[in-house]
């Protein structure tokens, strides 16, 4: 359960000196080299792989925390019990919804403010620098914020500003609790989506740009023939990290909906936590853990993989 | 036009150059700038409004339609220091403080270990640093609940501390990895030549040009600790508590009240809006792992 992901196939580390077999003092230079990188990574297996280990030991055991004396091995029922969970499936499906829907709607919405913001204009460092707020909020905060002055349906700013187009006292929470939770994650990753999609067209050369218009080519075909192009590998990255951050979000849905009502704006993390520390269910809830885990990797490997290589950061290691 | 710096808030010496035979009509670029400074303050307007609403009476801020005009009052700000917020402000400054200090004392070592004098299987090891990001955290929270219960660490601000540095910890190695990798290695091995001391060529050459890069991860590091909700909210309670934590408690015990809620809440996030709006050129160089500069 390491994760590992496949390993890309570049050459690593140092070649040894031509003409040089591995001595003694070859592996004690290796050692050299390793001796700064080992306390990291001793911490960063012992506390990031450890636990995962446990869970894995958990979700083998039933296992009540109110019920001392509970734990007993039941191998795979858990499991069983987690695959015959309507529950879970439907919680499966709104974090898939919760997290591809905001983050290709932030991406589309960064896009067009990276290219608004592309621009030489006056105020353009405070426009940023206004737009990159949202992201900045402490999600907690930013979830009672959308819960209470803006959401609320008869004192929040939303029903205000729709008042002149008809809508009413609109309790929007509870109307459209997955929703109001995704606007909310929206509204604080559009700002992160638009500085990465800046950060691409700013590096796009300029030249190619400028011999395209000499030729003619309007500004859409400039856009969708030039830009977008260019932009790819920065909106694959975009999809790719903000689904990773996303999906493992809780604070909105904790403090929007409680994940309700019922499940209906429960993701997977609200979900495994109730079962954990609301229903004190360890085994259950490590079962849920592991799939989760299971299906991000599948997701992960191949979707980061893809991206990192066309970036190439994972590239030339000197 | 001026040609504006990366940061577009001040224009370079040079006078504004006309576009000359490119701009046939002025009013596309004034309307494209004015939607774009409707859509910035569109976004930031949330925040504003939860700033004003802190300083509003609870009449003021529960109004229909909402009040525009109110005389300030600090009467919210008041309640939410009587209430206690004290020691989670501390708690939130030590664990934020402490785990990014241990993040770069790891880290800046662990980056240069895979970037200037790399080790064997770099590429594996930067993987399953950035792999352990993409383990969902709610999958080891179980296991680290029971754990730190069995030692006696439950509600204990070291906890957090050691979570929030493995937490911070890949994030801050690709990123220090990327900034050494931007140093010239003719700069390293000149000053080896001239039988400069490998710590002397660090400290002398190395780190002045890889500082504000240290910097940049601090930040990215606190903000990312200082908001952090998942683990305080299930490992600490009256004793290691943090702001987001604070929140919570104040929303259960105080109840609902928008104008008091937004003095807290402003009090939360405001020093991490402040760290980023100093840190936002590297946000995305944190974030993407350094794929992006």
């Amino acid at each position: 359960m390491t994760s590992t992901l496949e390993r890309p196939a570049a050459p690593s580390g140092p070649p040894p000196a031509p003409g040089q077999t591995p001595t003694r003092s070859a592996r004690a230079e290796g050692w050299v080299r390793r001796a700064p990188l080992l306390p990291a990574l001793v911490f960063t297996i012992i506390v990031t792989q450890i636990p995962f280990l446990l869970t894995i030991f958990y979700s083998l055991q039933s296992w009540n925390l109110v019920r001392p004396g509970s734990q007993q091995w039941v191998w795979f029922d858990n499991y069983v019990s987690v695959f015959q969970d309507s529950q879970f499936r439907g919680v499966a499906l709104n974090t898939v919804i919760m997290t591809l829907g905001s983050v290709l709607i932030a991406v589309v919405l960064g896009l067009v403010l990276a290219l608004l913001l592309n621009r030489h204009f006056i105020g353009r460092g405070i426009v940023r620098t206004l737009l990159v707020t949202p992201f900045l909020i402490t999600p907690v905060a930013a979830a009672l914020l959308w819960k209470t002055t803006l959401l609320d349906p008869t004192y929040g700013l939303i029903n205000f500003v729709l008042s002149p187009f008809g809508v009413g006292e609109e309790a929007w929470i509870s109307d459209f609790p997955l929703a109001s939770v995704m606007v909310a994650l929206i509204w604080q990753w559009t700002p992160f989506m638009m500085l990465l999609l800046l950060a691409g067209l700013q590096s796009m050369p300029t030249d190619q740009i400028e011999a395209a218009r000499m030729d003619g080519a309007g500004a859409w075909a400039i856009f969708k023939e030039l830009t977008l192009p260019h932009l790819r590998r920065f909106i694959e990255l975009g999809t790719v990290l903000g689904a990773i951050y996303l999906v493992n979000t809780f604070d909105a849905v904790y403090m929007i909906t409680q994940g309700g009502p019922g499940t209906a704006s429960a993701n997977l993390p609200f979900y495994i936590y109730q079962r954990a520390f609301l229903g004190f269910d360890i085994g259950q809830s490590a079962a849920m853990g592991v799939v989760v885990v299971v299906m991000t990797i599948i997701v992960a490997t191949f979707a980061l993989r893809l991206v990192f290589r066309s970036f190439g950061a994972a590239e030339g290691s000197n | 036009m001026a040609i504006t710096t990366e940061r577009g808030s001040t224009t370079t010496s040079s006078a504004p150059v006309d576009d000359g035979p490119r701009r046939t009509s002025r009013t596309g670029p004034v309307l494209l700038t004015t939607l774009t400074w409707i859509l910035g303050i569109g976004f930031f307007f949330p925040v504003l409004w939860m700033v004003l609403t802190a300083f509003k009476t609870e009449g003021d801020a529960q109004s229909s339609p909402p009040t525009f005009v109110f005389t300030p009052t600090f009467e919210q700000f008041r309640t939410v220091f009587d209430a206690g917020i004290g020691p989670y402000l501390a708690n939130s400054l030590g664990a934020t403080v402490i785990s990014t200090l241990l993040v770069l004392l790891l880290a800046i070592p662990a980056a240069f270990a895979l970037s200037m004098r790399p080790v064997e299987k770099t590429q594996d090891v930067l993987f399953f640093f950035i792999s352990t990001k993409m383990l969902p955290v709610v999958a080891a929270i179980v296991p680290i609940y029971v754990v730190v219960n069995d030692i006696g660490l439950l509600d204990n601000i070291w906890t957090l501390i050691v979570l929030y540095t493995a937490m911070n910890l890949p994030i801050a190695v690709w990123m220090m990895r990327s900034f050494f990798l931007e140093v010239p290695s003719e700069l390293l091995e000149a000053a080896t030549m001239d039988g400069a001391s490998l710590a002397r060529t660090l400290r002398e050459v190395v780190l002045p040009i890889i500082s504000p890069g240290i910097f940049a991860t601090g930040l990215i590091c606190v903000i990312f600790s200082w908001n952090e909700f998942f683990f305080a909210v299930n490992l600490t309670s009256a004793n290691a508590g943090t702001m987001p934590t604070f929140l919570v408690q104040f929303v259960t015990s105080q109840g609902l009240y928008f104008a008091q809620l937004s003095a807290a809440a402003t009090l939360a996030a405001l020093p991490v809006i402040i760290a980023g709006w100093v840190a936002q050129n590297k946000l995305v160089q944190g974030l993407s792992f350094g794929a992006v500069k």
